[in-house]
């Protein structure tokens, strides 16, 4: 598979691409990488000229970021997947590593990004009828008086 | 083994989604409902039965302020009787948006915001941000400031625990334990205080080193602290271990497996109980923890007395460290004497105007870390604390994320409660450990 390795300080990355990033996480896991440790994402887009991805790897506005550890070797591995800014789609972990529900859901919640066959892709920490995606680079905070759903004050 | 001990999503993928019945009649342990429609199902009047176990079946909703529920934790119970067979926490209800507010803090405030995150033991997340960002800048901390955040990691350690053994206590119904740990967790803040000038959300393991250094005859309070504590572990094995109520209120209670922990990203103390060896301590050591002797507590059985018990046991394991951190305390600073990171003393601004500018500038602008993205992990009380940090150039983090161990380890609450009584319910919660701070953030 050619995935782009990259170590930074220490720390190796990798860099799939969003078809092949469920077949990568598969041949880790068989490897022995036996826990997703972490799921989050970044919102690129007032970052555009960054230089720590390889030359192949086309950056986008958002990218889904995930830890894994072998136990065995103690061996730490983290995955780069860029995500273009239209209808932003990757394949959940879920089937792999169930542990990963609450992480996706709360990067679905915070960014707009959307995991594939997620068993339960809800909003986890903002309330159910929020407008918007707070962690995007886009939302602004200070501004928007607090949306209760109660409030009669104009959203 | 895992996707078929955890979920049985052939199941679930089986039956047509838009069903809305019949898919809650799946065969995971996870109620998937929104709140919508457990507040429709909850005041719903409809008799319209699919499926004859349904009109035995009812949903319960837990919180979120309930007394044992650490905060503002939510439950959607689905009951069987008095079993409960399916279940939801709902959190949310304390997110406050601490890791967008982290974007427009510089990196010598960040430290402040996210002390605020864990409140129970604060300075395992001020560590983890603060060991991401010297990554980040590649510099070394003095050797003193790496033994004082360990000394004061493991008091934080104890405190955090003992936290826990009297919440637990409190929720089983041994409601005097709650003032002992509380009685005995005070005398570590005490010296928090003392240290730091807070009890709480102390903001003193900074970037580059700590805040200050400990105060002259630390030595004596913390010899105080070593006389204190051990009798009083003891008088909590008195009162607790070995009493048969309490154990048959926790033994054998919200089980789960290493396969099952392992596969819900479970860390710390539950992972731990189910017999299965990992500490971030000891397996990656950071710090200099390589240089100080002490066990990993694992239980046996994966219930939530192993879970009690090993908490108990951290303890003392904490206090055989801060034991020898006593001894092994090096001399020199206490935090990286580089004027692009760390303000100057006070009494040299009044005498250097390159001090004063060092001072305005680290106050106002903040100091600037090389662009790029690291992750740095510790073992808080609770499991894998993690720091995600990406770094833009500039004086702010362009994106900080924690990784929680109390959200991630939520996650296996569903599992442990299967099957169990309502009344386990509470015992399974307290057992978790949650510090919703950290859940929602």
């Amino acid at each position: 598979m050619s995935v782009s390795t990259f170590d930074v300080s220490g720390q190796r990355v990798l860099h799939p691409g969003v078809d092949e990033f469920i077949d990568l996480v598969a041949e880790l896991k068989e490897e022995g990488f036996n826990m997703v440790v972490d799921l989050t994402a970044v919102d690129y887009s007032l970052f555009p000229n960054r230089t720590d991805l390889p030359e192949n790897v086309k950056p986008e506005r958002f990218e889904v970021v995930v830890s894994m550890i072998n136990h065995q070797t103690r061996e730490r591995v983290r995955l780069r997947i860029q995500i273009q800014d239209e209808n932003p789609v990757v394949p959940s972990l879920f089937d792999l590593y169930p542990g990963t529900e609450a992480m996706e859901r709360e990067v679905y919640d915070m960014f707009g990004i959307n995991f594939s066959d997620h068993p339960d892709l809800t909003r986890i920490l903002m309330p159910e009828d929020w407008v918007g995606h707070p962690l995007r680079k886009d939302f602004s905070t200070g501004q928007i008086p607090v949306q209760f759903k109660s409030s009669k004050a104009k959203r | 083994m895992t996707s078929e001990v955890i979920e049985s999503r052939e199941h679930s993928n089986a039956t047509p989604k838009n069903d809305e019945r019949v898919r809650l009649r799946d065969g995971s342990a996870v109620l998937r409902i929104s709140d919508s429609e457990a507040t429709s199902m909850v005041e719903s009047t409809s008799t319209e039965i699919v499926d004859p176990s349904e009109e035995t079946r009812m949903i319960l909703n837990m919180g979120p302020s309930h007394p044992s529920t650490h905060g503002v934790l939510r439950l959607i119970l689905e009951l069987e009787g008095e079993t409960v067979e399916r279940s939801k926490p709902v959190i949310g209800y304390l997110h406050t948006g601490m890791e967008k507010t982290a974007e427009t803090l510089s990196y010598s405030q960040g430290s402040t915001n996210v002390t605020r995150m864990d409140y129970a033991s604060p300075l395992f997340t001020e560590l983890a941000f603060s060991l991401s960002v010297e990554k980040l800048l590649q510099i070394e901390v003095p050797s003193r400031a790496t033994w004082i955040r360990m000394l004061m990691c493991e008091l934080n350690r104890i405190s955090s625990h003992l936290l826990f053994q009297a919440t637990n206590g409190m929720d089983l119904g041994a409601v005097s334990m709650m003032i002992y740990g509380w009685r005995e967790r005070e005398e570590v803040l005490r010296f928090f205080e003392k240290v730091t000038g807070l009890r709480m959300n102390h903001n003193y393991i900074r970037p580059g080193g700590v805040a200050v250094d400990l105060h002259d005859g630390w030595q004596t309070d913390i010899k105080r602290l070593l006389e204190i504590i051990p009798p009083r572990l003891d008088e909590y094995d008195d009162l607790l271990t070995g009493q048969p109520l309490f154990q048959k209120r926790l033994q054998g209670v919200g089980v789960i497996n290493t396969a099952e922990a392992l596969a819900l990203s479970a860390t710390g103390p539950i992972l731990r109980s189910t017999g299965y060896d990992w500490d971030l301590r000891k397996d990656e050591p950071y710090l200099a923890y390589d240089q100080v002797d002490f066990d990993v507590i694992v239980g046996t059985h994966g219930d939530s007395f192993d879970r009690f018990a090993i908490r108990l046991n951290e303890v003392r394991e904490s206090l055989k460290i801060v034991e020898q951190i006593l001894e092994l305390m090096p001399s020199g600073d206490y935090r990286v004497q580089d004027k692009k990171i760390t303000p100057p003393p006070r009494a040299r601004i009044d005498e250097s105007m390159e001090a004063l500018i060092h001072h305005f500038k680290i106050f106002t602008e903040g100091f600037h870390v090389p662009p790029g993205e690291v992750y740095a992990a510790v073992e808080s009380p609770r499991g894998e604390l993690g720091c995600y940090l990406v770094s833009d150039g500039t004086s702010n983090p362009y994106r900080m994320h924690i990784r929680g161990p109390s959200f991630v380890n939520l996650q296996t609450l569903p599992h442990m409660m299967r099957s169990g009584l309502i009344a386990d319910a509470v015992a399974v919660i307290s057992s978790i450990d949650p510090i919703m701070g950290e859940v929602d953030r």
